[in-house]
This record gives C-alpha cells, structure tokens and sequence, in this order.
C-alpha cells in the first residue's frame, strides 16, 4: 500500500495532506505568538509607564509595505504555476526572496541603531518585548527566505515530474508566507505605534 | 524492479520509486521512515527514561529515608561536587527532583504512550499504509533523542543540571546555574518534536482512515490519540514560548520575569526590572495542564481496547466516551490556574478555575465510569495485560478524586506544595497511566514482534508492581495530609509536626526499591520474548475486532497487501447470532 492524498484532495475532507498539515502549523503558530502577545499585554497594563516614540515609524511603514508587496509576488508565483508560465513563477518566487531580504536588511539598520545607543533587549521591558518579538518573527521570515531558496534552486526539478505536487508545495509555502506577514500586520501598530 | 511494480509505475503516471528495493541497515533500523520502527524507537527510548528517571528518585529516596548517610553501592560515582563521601548534597538533590519530573513527563511517558504506541499502533488501527508524512516522523523521533541527549549532558553543565524543578519557577530558575540554560535548550527540541508529531498524527487520522472506516467507527484509542494530538499541537506552543522569554532573560539579560528591586542573597539584581513572575506560571501550566491529559488519555485509550477485548463485549457508552474526550480536550485549556491557587493571584480568578476544575472532572468521571461498567455481566478474560489495565481503573479512581479538594481553593491552602499533591497526580501518572502503558505493550507486543511476551513473568511483574506502587504513593496522603512538604531535601525533619510522618519515608524507600527489583522480570521478558516468545499461531491472537490484527505479525512495509475495508464498528464482540464471538471490523457481513 502507498500513502494516499499526497497530491490530489480526499474526497470527503476535500484537502490533500500537506495542505491540513500546514494549516495545523499555523494553528501551533497562532498559539506561539498568541502566548507572546499576551505577555506583551500583561506585561504594559503592569507597567507603571511606557516609552513612545523610540523606534523608527517611518522604517517601520517601510518594511509593512515590502512585506505586504512579498505577499502579494507570493500568490503572484503560485497563480503563475496553475496558468502554466514557469517563467513568471521564477520571477515572482525570485522577487518575493528578494522583498524578505530587503526586509531583513531594514530591520538591520533599525537593530544596529538601537544597539549602538545601547537600547538592548536588556535596555527596558520595552526592548526586551521589541527585540524577541520582531527576532522570533525575523527568525520565521529567514525560515521562509530558505524555503523559498529550495524552490528556486534543487526544489524546482518537481516541478518537471509533478506539476500538481509542486504547485500544492507553492501554495503551502504561500500561506506560511502570508502567516508571518500577518504577524507583522500585528507588530507593527503594537511596537511602532500604539 | 519487478514487473508488478513496473506496471504499477506505469499505471500511476508518475515515477515513485520506492518500497521494493532493498534498504540498508542503517536505513531500516536506524533512520527508518517506517510508522513501526519509529514507533518501536519512541517506545525503548521512553522506556529506558522511565527506568533512568526511576532510578533518579530511587536514589532520592535513599536520602529521604535516611538522611545524611551515604548512598549504599553507587555513592561514590557521583564526584566530590554532589555527593562528597556519597553523601547527596542539597543542590544535587534539587538536580535529581527537577531531572525525575521533566524526564518522566517529556523523555519517558510521553514519548511512549504518544510516540511509541501512537506511531506504532493508530495507522495501523485506521488501516493507513503508513504516517502522513514519514520523514517528518522520523525527524520527530530524532528530535526527540537529541533533546534527550542535551537533558542528560546538562547532569554535567558547571553547578549541574537544573535545579527548579520540572516546573522551572521564576525567578528561582533565571538565577540557577547554566543546567538550566541547558534544560531550556532541551525543553525546545522536545516542544519541536511533538510539534511535528502532533501534526501527522492529526493529518494521518483525518486523511488516511481506510473505507468506510467512519469517526463513530475509530477504536477508542484512536479517539485518545486524536485529541492528544490537538492539546500538544496548541498547548505546547506558548510553553515554547515561555522557554524563549526565559532564555533571554538568562543569556540577553531581559527581566520578563523579574520584578524591579529583586533582592537575592542580601543584593538587589541589577536587572532592568518591571517582570511578573507570575507570568511564567501562567505561560508554563498552559502547557501543562493540558500536558496531564496529554499523559492520561492515550493510557484510557489503550484501556479502553484491552477491556473490550477481555470482557468479550462492545464498550458500555462508547459515544459518550468520545464526546467525553472531546469536551475534556477542549475544557483543559481553561483550568491551568488551579496550579495556582495560592499566588496570590485573587479570589474571582480563583472562583472561574475551580468552577471549570469541577466542570472538567465531569466528563473524566463518564469514562472511568463507562469502562467500568464495561465489566458488568462479562466473562473476564485475566491475561496479563487484562491485569494491568484492570488495575487501572481503581489506580486512576483514587488519583482523580483525590485531585477534587486540590481544586477547590480552600482545601488547596492546606493541602499545596505536600506530598498530598505527589501522591495526587502520581496516582494518575504512574499507578494510572504507567500501569496502562504496560498493558498495552503485553498487548500489541505479538503484533510488533510475532511472538507472545511470557505470562508467568507477566504476572510476576503485574503483582510485585502493583502491591509496590501503592506502598509508595499511598502512605504520601497520610504524610501530606499531616502537613509534610514537598521538596524537602531531608524529608522536613526539622520540622515537629513531621516527626511522625517521617517513618513513612522509610516504607515508601523500601517499596520503591522493591519495585525497582520487580521490574527485571518484565526487562527480561520483553529482550528474551523477542526471539524466544511462543511464535503466535495466527494474525489476531487476542480474538480482537480492530484492524490492526488483520495485518501480518510483523506487518511489512506499507502495513497491508490489500487496503483494508472497515465494515462495522469496533467493538462488535459477542454479536447475537454471529458464528463467533467477536465480528471483526476487517470482515465483511457472511451471507
């Protein structure tokens, strides 16, 4: 016997297994960053004042609109795999990389800043929640920045063997991707504005 | 390639090339992707850390029984910085408390109901050819080992392993020694490996139950299983998250867990400040509350098939039983605060958890009860594994109600932080669950191996443990309900109200140590059964009706030649006017 439903849907639950395994995933994710958020909101009803104004809300905007942009070349890339045009798949999924690099070397400059004044994760509650909260969700961008990688590079020969099955893996990686910008959608007005 | 294969290839369209050929050593026994052999490595790899972290309070045991004296034979191993003379120093108590907790609960229970029994018997029972997705099943067990490996090594960090107990309280467990960075490392591996099992087993249960093969058709350990699977998938996630915070307040010098002005050892820490330690043990029995049903259902579940197939009859109020677990899954994220009774943390808080601690004991009670009604009017079939999970039942009873006035808050005050509350949960963890364990491994061990373990050191076994077991945990209510401590690295003999208590300590010494002795028939049995057991005469030894006994004993890879079809439910024993007493789920109705 094989292992059934790894490509097309069960009929009576209508999914194939790697789509309810990372649904699953962004289910446990939801759990993680749900903890961190209520320590954030234990953590400021508890204290007795709270800094504003400290990071940068322009680099901040910045960085929500490549994300938001990364999102959409996301879906871009796995719309262009079920029209069939592999090479505007190749150029989305590259664009996407790109955006979540340019992304991350924002958020370096912001880090480097705030060191170099000394605002450490040991600096106040408030450095210790920005510096593990937007580290954790860098760690996830990275986490989708080497997937994405894979598919560029050695995952791509699926996509001459089973189309369907590289295409279900795209659209996996899609909604990981849009997760961890939704996370930023969160962080954002939680760190830099509010 | 074979030509059926070459045809199959064919017929598939696309080129999956596997299954037939002849795979390595190293990749059948070691790093196998087979749902079996991961399942069996979870199963002896939990059960040489139950014996290990056995051995742990074994050895505590010998300090509380006679206190200061040193430790008879292996004193002298354990270096001049934890037991100079062979005598166990304070801290390295603390070392073998905190080891004992965290290994049993994550290296050895779970590990083995989860993991070993899990993988091993729930695709099997469902009809799957395998897990949903085997690689990520055998990084899950790897996982799993390495974070084992790390908990061990921390025995030999600077200062120790760690020191806070398994619930690694802050802000004790910031300032302990670099043991404890070490169990935090390895607490995140264990959280990742569950993570990645809980998702296939959630996947495997939905998307690969064999025709017919409906939810109201699953086998009750599947059920367990299922719901286990959601509790470690959300429960375990904000644990993660905790352990990221503590690391950082270790190694990034944060203070998300301590409060301005903590003053250690006569000086204020320097520390940011502004933190809640309060925080940490909301964040930690999250995890951990939901982590006690994590321990028992799947030992319910493994309950529930040995007494169906004993008694030879269908599960007394098998439905209720499933929306039992599901309601219980679902309210166990909502009590975790009566571990907390006594923080301080207010009565309305304290008012909304016991009220849902009273709620959730409702549905436990409808499944003890179920399976207990189960043996009304049965003719009993006492095998060795019809034994340990009959013993269950009493075991979990008295571990259960005796939880009720630890949680309600008035009692509690008496009663938190005694040997009332060892003796509470380890009647549902070890009595209970452990004992359940066993059962399923004499049970679904002639499925694994093909040869039956021995009866008469089963029984051997069974009586030697359960007469032990009680003898240690009973005499703990007597002790705890006369005040005694936990904790305590001489057993609170400076304290007066202990003084009578403190022969107690003695019994408990000799009947762990016993039981320790009572263990080696069922080591023996399980090494020698498996080449020299009695070779089982057909594919379902125990006359059962669940699927897993249609597949070969071993079953091959890939688990069945032909898919299963399911037929009926599961426990269709002694079906009035059926040619025989048991109608299994795998064979179709005779004309």
């Amino acid at each position: 016997m094989e292992i059934p439903y790894i490509v097309e849907a069960r009929p009576d639950t209508g999914l194939h297994n790697g789509k309810l395994g990372i649904w699953l995933f962004l289910a446990s994710e939801v759990m993680l960053f749900g903890a961190l958020f209520s320590t954030y909101i234990l953590l400021r009803v508890g204290a007795s004042e709270w800094p504003h104004g400290d990071l940068s809300v322009l680099l901040g905007t910045i960085n929500t609109i490549i994300l938001i942009a990364s999102s959409v070349t996301m879906v871009m890339a796995w719309a262009s795999l079920k029209l069939n045009d592999w090479g505007k798949h190749r150029l989305y999924l590259a664009l996407t990389f790109v955006l979540a690099l340019v992304f991350l070397v924002n958020k370096y400059f912001e880090y480097s800043e705030h060191l170099t004044k000394g605002e450490g994760p040991w600096h106040s509650t408030f450095f210790a929640i920005y510096f593990t909260l937007t580290g954790l969700h860098g760690l996830h961008i990275v986490g989708g920045m080497v997937v994405m990688a894979y598919f560029l590079g050695p995952g791509a020969k699926l996509w001459k063997k089973n189309p369907d099955q590289f295409a279900n893996r795209i659209e996996a990686t899609g909604l990981y991707w849009h997760f961890v910008d939704l996370v930023w959608i969160f962080l954002f007005p939680v760190l830099y504005l509010l | 390639m074979d030509n059926a294969t070459t045809l199959g290839t064919v017929a598939h369209g696309h080129a999956h090339e596997h299954a037939h050929e002849e795979l390595g050593w190293w990749r059948t026994y070691v790093f196998s992707v087979d749902h079996k052999v991961i399942g069996i490595q979870y199963a002896v790899t939990g059960l040489t850390f139950l014996l290990f972290g056995f051995t742990l309070m074994m050895i505590m045991r010998w300090q509380l029984a006679y206190p200061g004296r040193p430790i008879p034979l292996i004193g002298t191993w354990f270096g001049q910085d934890k037991a100079p003379g062979g005598i166990m120093l304070p801290e390295f108590y603390n070392q073998l408390g905190a080891m004992h907790g965290t290994i049993m609960v994550f290296l050895g229970v779970v590990p083995l109901a989860v993991g070993g029994f899990g993988n091993f018997v729930m695709p099997l029972q469902i009809g799957a050819p395998d897990m949903a997705f085997p690689k990520i099943n055998m990084m899950s067990y790897w996982v799993y080992f390495i974070g084992g490996v790390v908990m061990l090594l921390s025995f030999f960090a600077p200062g120790g392993a760690a020191q806070s107990g398994w619930t690694s309280y802050t802000p004790l467990s910031v300032i302990a020694t670099s043991g404890q960075t070490w169990w935090l490392f390895g607490m995140i591996f264990l959280i990742t490996s569950s993570l990645l099992g809980s998702i296939n087993f959630i996947v495997t249960i939905i998307q690969l139950r064999a025709k017919g093969l409906n939810y109201m058709r699953l086998p009750f350990f599947v059920w367990a299983q299922f719901v286990t699977s959601f509790l470690l998938l959300l429960a375990f996630p904000p644990l993660e998250a905790a352990g990221v915070l503590q690391l950082m307040d270790r190694l990034a010098g944060t203070s998300f867990f301590e409060p301005s002005g903590l003053v250690v050892s006569g000086k204020v820490l320097t520390n940011a400040g502004g933190g809640n330690p309060l925080l940490w043990q909301h964040l930690f029995w999250f995890l951990a509350h939901p982590e006690v049903y994590v321990l028992i259902l799947p030992a319910m579940g493994i309950v529930a098939e040995v007494i169906a197939n004993n008694t030879r009859k269908p599960l007394w109020g098998y439905k209720a039983m499933v929306y039992s677990l599901i309601f219980l899954g679902f309210m166990s994220f909502f009590v975790w605060a009566h571990h907390m009774f006594m923080t301080g943390m207010g009565t309305a808080m304290s008012a909304f958890f016991q009220t849902t601690t009273m709620i959730i004991s409702i549905p436990s009670v409808v499944i003890l009860t179920s399976l207990l009604l189960s043996l009304w009017g049965a003719s009993i079939r006492f095998t060795t594994p019809m034994l340990f999970a009959l013993a269950f039942l009493p075991m979990f009873g008295i571990g259960g109600l005796t939880g009720l006035p630890l949680g309600l808050a008035p009692p509690d005050i008496h009663l938190h932080d005694t040997y009332y509350v060892i003796g509470h949960f380890h009647y549902v963890v070890a009595p209970g669950t452990i004992l359940a364990l066993f059962a399923g491994i004499y049970y679904w061990y002639p499925k694994a191996t093909g040869r039956m373990m021995n009866d008469m050191l089963g029984r051997i076994h069974f009586w030697g443990t359960f007469v032990c077991i009680n003898l240690v945990f009973m005499p703990m209510f007597i002790q705890g309900l006369g005040g005694m401590n936990r904790r305590m690295y001489d057993g609170g003999m400076q304290y007066a109200h202990n003084q009578s208590l403190l022969k107690w300590n003695v019994v408990i010494g000799m009947a762990a140590w016993t039981m320790g002795l009572f263990q080696l028939p069922f080591i023996v049995n399980f090494l020698w059964s498996i080449k020299h057991g009695k070779r089982v005469e057909n594919d379902n030894p125990w006359q059962a009706t669940t699927v897993e006994w249609s597949a070969p004993s071993p079953p091959g890879h890939g688990n069945f030649a032909i898919a299963p079809v399911v037929y009926r439910g599961p426990y269709e024993y002694s079906v009035p006017g059926a040619p025989k007493d048991f109608s299994p789920q795998f064979e179709p109705e005779r004309a």
